[in-house]
């Protein structure tokens, strides 16, 4: 196949920390470079570290009024702006004006959302468009330059699952996943591992506006497939925990039949589905309240034709 | 005949003490920290009202934290126990934990008192990698001491430690102080706002210890004196770096130190590892332990960690007081 898929040069970069004022890594990192760029600076681009929600920050905690990494829907992005709207409301919009608008050729080349997760999920790239050649490209270049530590990719494309990001104003958005990690605390192996994967990354993004073409590849993903809840009383109370054999194997298989649950009395509840499924995004904080134990994902290849720049 | 020797100066006097008629478990006194909410709420939906002869009141310390998953709402609950806190005038500006916390006293004490319960348990977990620690005021509170040296002998899941944070009762900002004998369980590591069914076991196991021995002790078993381990004294918190100009932290915990809590931390050892990459070391001249390790809640305070001293305990033969 010698068809070679032309994109332009990526010359705006953002990097987004504090979507979720609790994570710390990117929260302290996106800090750090505003105060000094060195680190993230690459010929040709200008990447621009971005505090998307400052009053969550301030306070340490996920959101103030809504979750800002669910609020960039088009209702949202369209209403009439005022100080009525929730705070992540007005900041989406602001955002929007910034890095987009969102949809247009305006918008921003590439943004880099910097995110922290309870969950063992390890760096975890997130994929929101299994169509999006450019971003397959880098992350097979960031999975190759982290091995043997591997990096897998959460394909968030789904019907009813995929959420509208604060990346999502870009044309190529990208979220980092790394965890574990509790909320409001920075370890520095993490921290570390986070930094090492954005200079990855914006390596990646020198080298394509230097003019290399990167042939084709293929992508392991895991697409997100069903999210799984707690189970609840009639009250609505959570009545069993995540189970221990499941708690820290996101991205290990779950058979039918395996331990999924445990009551808080000490019985085994276990997963029934039909065939074998990878779990992950396993005892997030964040998702007590959305209803999420874990979600399901299934393996798939993707593939990604030859890039280069125009 | 050193040993006999040995063993004789080591050997106390027996101690009697009355019997714990009256026990509290108490859960969510920060209100993030899921262990002990929902074992709490487990013991109240299994309807646990006893535990032998010794009724048992189980409490949600802090309501309103929990409602909304944080430590707490105005102020931290677990700090509003000292003799001035509890007796002070109530006013509109009284924050919401100061109030619970006389509340409590009225349900739990009065503290120092006579119709105090027997024994207060306050349930909490940590960020820490602390594994299963008992938390208290004094060591030479012989029931303390005595369900310390049960639950450390009977639990092999997890290692566990004696934590003693030495202050005159007065001054004890603690829950447990409320009971005429208290402790805290502090389970982890935990992210707040999680429950690991681990931990959760872990903390259930520590529980059922602590009633097992009240039962056996209740009953009239004779607790033979010996010595307890693994018991860490406070000394000194260590804080984060901070720039002069800009006061951000500057620096995280040192891969060496996290997740290590209880290990020997020693003169030039590294201590924090700057965003920069420069390592800043421990510069004390003592040998000691650290202990909450990048523990959430103490950011607000910039504490890293604290640090501490490792003893060992003499404790007497133990029985009930009969009548």
């Amino acid at each position: 196949n010698t068809n070679v898929s032309c994109f332009h040069e990526a010359r705006r970069v953002a990097i987004f920390g504090g979507t979720h004022g609790n994570e710390m890594s990117g929260v302290t990192l996106v800090n750090l470079w505003i105060q000094n760029g060195k680190e993230i600076h690459r010929k040709g681009v200008e990447t621009k570290p971005f505090i998307t929600n400052p009053r969550a920050v301030e306070k340490c905690t996920r959101y103030v009024d809504t979750d800002l990494n669910r609020a960039f829907t088009t209702e949202n992005l369209s209403a009439p702006s005022g100080d009525d709207l929730p705070y992540e409301v007005q900041r989406a919009q602001q955002i929007n004006e910034i890095f987009g608008p969102k949809g247009s050729p305006e918008a921003y080349d590439v943004i880099f959302d910097l995110h922290n997760t309870t969950s063992n999920m390890g760096c975890t790239l997130i994929l929101e468009s299994s169509k999006d050649h450019f971003n397959l490209q880098m992350m097979h270049y960031i999975k190759k330059a982290i091995a043997p530590d591997s990096c897998p990719v959460l394909l968030t494309e789904h019907p009813l699952l995929k959420y509208s990001t604060s990346r999502s104003v870009a044309k190529h958005p990208i979220g980092l996943e790394v965890g574990p990690q509790p909320q409001g605390v920075l370890r520095s192996n993490i921290f570390e591992s986070m930094r090492v994967v954005l200079k990855h990354a914006l390596d990646f993004i020198e080298l394509f506006n230097e003019g290399l073409e990167f042939p084709p590849c293929t992508v392991d993903v895991f697409r997100v497939s069903e999210k799984m809840d707690y189970p609840r009383d009639t009250n609505g109370n959570i009545i069993a925990m995540v189970h221990p054999n499941l708690q820290d194997c996101d991205w290990e298989p779950l058979n039918p039949g395996d331990p999924m649950f445990q009551t808080f009395d000490g019985t085994t509840l276990r997963y029934e589905g039909a065939g074998t499924v990878y779990p992950t995004f396993i005892n997030e904080a964040a998702y007590y309240e959305k209803q999420q134990a874990f979600v399901t994902t299934r393996r798939e290849t993707l593939a990604a034709g030859a890039i280069k720049k125009t | 005949m050193r040993k006999k020797m040995k063993q004789a100066l080591e050997q106390m006097e027996p101690v009697s003490l009355p019997a714990l008629s009256r026990v509290a478990i108490c859960g969510g006194t920060h209100g993030n920290e899921m262990s002990g909410v929902y074992l709490v709420r487990e013991l109240q939906r299994q309807k646990l009202e006893k535990a032998g002869s010794a009724t048992l009141t189980t409490v949600i310390s802090n309501p309103r934290a929990v409602q909304v998953c944080k430590r707490y709402t105005d102020m931290d609950l677990n700090r509003c126990f000292t003799d001035a806190i509890l007796s002070s005038p109530v006013t509109v500006a009284t924050p919401y934990e100061v109030r619970r916390a006389q509340e409590l006293n009225t349900l739990l004490g009065p503290k120092g008192k006579l119709g105090a319960v027997d024994l207060v348990c306050d349930l909490h977990n940590t960020t820490a990698n602390m594994g299963l620690s008992l938390i208290s005021y004094s060591v030479q509170d012989w029931v303390i001491m005595h369900i310390y040296r049960q639950v450390q002998r009977k639990i092999t899941s997890a290692p566990v430690r004696f934590i003693l944070l030495d202050l005159p009762l007065a001054d004890v900002y603690s829950q447990d102080s409320l009971g005429k004998h208290g402790f805290s369980i502090e389970v982890g590591p935990q992210p707040h706002g999680v429950v690991r069914a681990d931990i959760f076991n872990l903390m259930k196991e520590a529980v059922d210890q602590t009633l097992d021995w009240v039962q056996c002790f209740n009953s009239g078993s004779a607790f033979e004196g010996g010595e307890v381990d693994d018991v860490y004294t406070f000394v000194k918190s260590v804080y984060y770096p901070r720039d002069p100009e800009t006061n951000q932290i500057t620096a995280a915990i040192h891969p060496q130190v996290q997740d290590r809590d209880f290990c020997l931390l020693h003169p030039g050892d590294p201590m924090f590892l700057m965003f920069s990459g420069e390592i800043v070391k421990y510069e004390g001249e003592e040998v000691l332990h650290p202990f909450f390790v990048n523990e959430c809640a103490y950011y607000e305070k910039s504490i890293a960690f604290h640090l501490a001293r490792k003893m060992t305990v003499t404790i007497p033969p133990l029985q009930v007081k009969r009548d």
